[in-house]
């Protein structure tokens, strides 16, 4: 019996690119980039891998599409990779079309697989080649290029206008100042010892989280500071559609923003993707061996505030909650025994989920392709059945997800699922549980 | 740290003095809040924003508050010739605030407060119900545009430049933003060429030319002048600078074979670079000096071509000549500590920020802020000279070199200090 059809999915930047391609066009990008961007890694990745196939059970899409080998890590990468080795880059436009979705829309890059390869091999570096290839053809879906061509133009992936961005600021400090009297949003200060930066959605959508944020600060005594100018977003789609250009130009205004404001550590919010971004491709593409300033994920700095004394709580929170364990963070950095442990600290009844920690499942909507949209939202949900049924077994009310992407694939797995579970920030958990000394109280 | 060309320096009281301007800690007892301090360039006053009993914020200067109060206040800056300035709301109707006298227009929006070189010259953005522009010493543009994101201002104050978008954009039209929606303009009018995306330009130090960083299409950037391409392009570019006196500009350009300083789109230096950027002409105009990365990870200041000897692991910031263009000293960090290093070698003492060093008018010493174990210090020379500073603000040498102004708090107090450059050290 064959192997079930992939349902057709269309996407103008795929579909319309298509048709503007040739195949020497494709044959002069591949060859460039394999000669000119690849080195002893691709190679030696390419060369070890063995075939063997362990690294399909890592594959949250793998596992969800009843075991399909198309949707294996392997299978990935000899759909796309080691067919276009092998053609030495003359391939059709129609088949860039299926590399596009292949690696942009069904692999997160979460790296799972890496921990199960016997070798250790970084798939996911291999589909992002493939993503670098499918960006110099312009094969790139239509909204995920949509973000990147915002981040090209404000810095940010939103398209959140400079006057849109410091109005926020000021509208979220009176909000704040409502609750705590002290809270402050300083902007441009010089000397800082945080320099806290977001990402779009929070200023666009979710403009509370920044309210937040300076109410906790108020709480802790925080010197801090967010700039008024671009820099503010640590987000970096364009990191995931293949842009390294654009990747750098973004990852560049950021660091620049709090080098020129002379901050001594930057502390960015809850996001996953950004952290990498941030910690590692970004500044690896500008020359910088390590990123400039120090940079911290939010639930490190949570584990700070909370072990210190300086946020103190009130009362546990007492709704049963389990974590989605981001991928860049946990995988990625290793903050998954802090993550538990500011739970821990803050929630009276928390389930694990299983597989845990650095084995955890992928949320499904990192990597970008939560950023590819609509036209592959099903696909996306139907790919991540395994974290549906990890989410239930914990029978947990709460999923704490304390990353963006996460927060909206996790939202997108409950609705598709129906699980009737909710979804929230662990800075939104922290604001209902942190004891206001009475002198702040407004 | 004094970037800006002070027009009153010589009229500043130079008298050697130590002199308190303000008992600031008594502001946060008199006000509910009390904002970041700023000084003048002369040091005689420090400012506010706080606010007032009636819950408005007003700028406070050296104790006083203004008699204008506003919803919103920010932005508060002094200009290099003395003038305070902010930014101030009131029913929902931005405008800049000079001294206490609110320019005549206001907008929905304002913000991004700029001097020229010079300090005659203010700017800002502005946002407007027929869309976005700039207010440029109180007059504003005739032309509004879809969007704008920069200002920059002509060295004498009167040309003003930013980025605009030139025609509306649905968010997920990914073929229109291919078209190129994307500009400078100059004094209110566009360039004849519109381009991917536009990011950061420069003036000519006459102003009269405008060079910006372009994109072409993706993959494509170039350096646009007065709205002309190179006729070479790059992976990637940085800022443009112009070589004062001339037309020609000077910017990084991503190559094939690395990063490479460039000359009107020709290669400057017979060399490529792991990473170039931050370029700055020295006090004669000529020479020319920029961080380079002459390896992944390892950063140093490369003058005319040759860098220093020493590298530094994390970070290299600005270079910065002597007045004679003989010596050169920057802000380094290496293993997470932050120094000065000049001349190739970094001070021994390391620091948990430094600022930008400054370099005494004879060349002979370095001078820079530097804050560690949550004071700020004067570091002369490498040695930290005076006491531990609850602030420090910038210091500025008087023009024969012979004192020094050094601008802190200690205790709650703000004091301006004249001091003989010669105790220095």
């Amino acid at each position: 019996m064959g192997l079930p059809a992939i349902p057709i999915v269309s996407d103008l930047g795929l579909d319309e690119t298509a048709k503007a391609l040739n195949t020497e066009q494709i044959a002069t990008v591949v060859n460039r980039i394999l000669d000119q961007e690849t080195a002893a890694r691709f190679k030696v990745y390419l060369n070890t891998c063995v075939h063997c196939g362990l690294c399909s059970d890592a594959c949250h899409w793998f596992l969800s599409n009843d075991r399909d080998p198309r949707f294996s890590p392997v299978g990935k990468v000899k759909q796309t990779l080691w067919e276009i080795i092998r053609k030495k880059g003359h391939v059709s436009p129609e088949f860039m079309k299926d590399c596009s979705r292949i690696a942009h829309t069904e692999c997160n890059v979460c790296r799972r697989c890496s921990m199960y390869c016997p070798f250790g091999i970084d798939i996911a570096y291999l589909l992002l080649v493939v993503r670098r290839i499918c960006h110099e053809l312009g094969m790139v879906p239509q909204f995920l290029q949509d973000t990147v061509n915002s981040h090209s133009v404000t810095m940010n992936q939103m398209w959140v206008k400079q006057d849109e961005w410091i109005d926020t600021l000021q509208w979220q400090e009176e909000e704040a100042k409502g609750e705590i009297k002290t809270s402050r949003i300083p902007l441009d200060k010089e000397g800082a010892d945080v320099f806290y930066s977001v990402i779009a959605p929070e200023p666009k959508i979710l403009a509370q989280l920044i309210g937040n944020i300076a109410q906790i600060m108020a709480v802790a005594k925080v010197d801090w500071t967010m700039p008024s100018l671009d820099g503010w977003d640590n987000s970096n789609m364009a990191m995931y559609s293949g842009d390294f250009e654009i990747m750098g130009r973004v990852e560049r205004a950021h660091y620049e923003s709090a080098l020129k404001l002379k901050s001594r550590r930057i502390v960015m919010g809850e996001c996953g993707h950004a952290f990498r971004g941030a910690a590692y491709d970004g500044p690896k593409w500008l020359g910088w061996r390590e990123p400039p300033i120090p940079l911290i994920h939010a639930v490190d700095f949570y584990h700070e505030l909370l072990t210190t004394g300086r946020i103190k709580i009130a009362k546990k929170f007492e709704t049963p909650v389990t974590v989605q364990e981001p991928c860049n963070i946990v995988r990625g950095r290793g903050l998954g025994q802090k993550l538990r442990e500011i739970i821990s600290m803050v929630c009276e009844d928390f389930r694990l989920p299983e597989p845990g920690l650095e084995h955890n499942y992928c949320c499904g909507a990192g990597g970008g392709t939560i950023n590819c949209g609509p036209p592959w939202k099903t696909s996306r949900v139907k790919g991540n059945r395994v974290k549906a049924e990890q989410l239930a077994a914990t029978k947990a009310h709460i999923i704490i997800t304390p990353c963006h992407n996460c927060h909206s694939g996790i939202e997108d797995i409950i609705s598709g699922y129906k699980l009737g579970m909710h979804v929230k920030f662990f800075s939104e958990i922290l604001m209902e549980v942190m004891e206001v000394p009475d002198e702040l109280k407004c | 740290m004094s970037p800006l060309f002070y027009p009153e320096k010589d009229s500043w009281d130079w008298d050697p003095s130590s002199r308190e301007i303000s008992n600031i800690d008594q502001w946060k007892l008199d006000f509910n809040e009390v904002q970041e301090f700023v000084v003048s360039p002369d040091g005689q006053k420090v400012a506010a924003v706080v606010q007032n009993e009636d819950e408005t914020f007003t700028p406070c200067i050296n104790g006083e508050t203004w008699e204008n109060s506003f919803e919103k206040a920010w932005s508060l800056k002094f200009s290099p010739d003395g003038r305070l300035f902010c930014l101030g709301m009131n029913d929902d109707e931005w405008t800049i605030i000079e001294d206490d006298r609110p320019w005549e227009d206001s907008f929905e929006y304002v913000w991004n407060l700029k001097f020229s070189q010079n300090g005659k010259g203010a700017g800002a953005n502005i946002r407007t119900s027929d869309g976005y522009g700039v207010l440029l010493n109180g007059e504003v543009w005739e032309n509004k545009f879809v969007q704008m994101r920069s200002v920059e201002l002509s060295p004498d104050g009167v040309s003003a430049a930013g980025n605009i978008q030139i025609e509306a954009l649905s968010e997920g039209d990914v073929a229109k933003f291919r078209q190129g929606l994307w500009n400078i303009a100059v004094d209110g009018k566009p360039w004849d060429s519109n381009f991917l995306n536009v990011w950061d330009c420069s003036f000519s130090s006459d102003g009269g030319i405008v060079a910006a960083e372009v994109r072409l299409v993706s993959g494509r950037q170039t350096i646009a002048v007065d709205g002309k391409a190179w006729k070479n392009d790059y992976r990637a570019v940085w800022k443009p600078i112009f070589i004062p006196g001339s037309r020609d500009v000077v910017a990084p350009g991503l190559t094939t074979e690395g990063w490479k300083l460039l000359l009107n789109g020709e290669p400057l230096w017979n060399k490529s670079y792991n990473q170039i950027w931050r370029q700055t002409i020295g006090p004669d105009g000529r020479k020319l000096a920029a961080v380079v990365s002459p390896e992944f990870g390892q950063w140093t200041i490369a003058i005319d071509g040759i860098s220093w000897a020493k590298t530094f692991g994390d970070v290299v910031l600005d270079p910065v000549f002597s007045s004679d263009g003989k010596r050169t000293a920057a802000g380094v960090k290496e293993s997470g500590k932050w120094t000065v290093a000049v001349d190739g070698t970094p001070w021994p003492e390391k620091f948990g920020m430094v600022w930008d060093p400054v370099f005494s008018p004879d060349g002979k010493h370095v001078l820079a802020k530097a804050w560690r174990d949550d004071s700020y210090m004067l570091v002369v020379d490498g040695k930290i000279t005076g006491p531990a500073y609850e602030n420090l603000f910038d210091f500025v040498f008087s023009d024969d070199g012979t004192k020094l102004l050094i601008k802190c708090v200690e205790n709650g107090l703000c004091f301006r200090k004249v001091i003989f450059s010669k105790d220095l050290t």
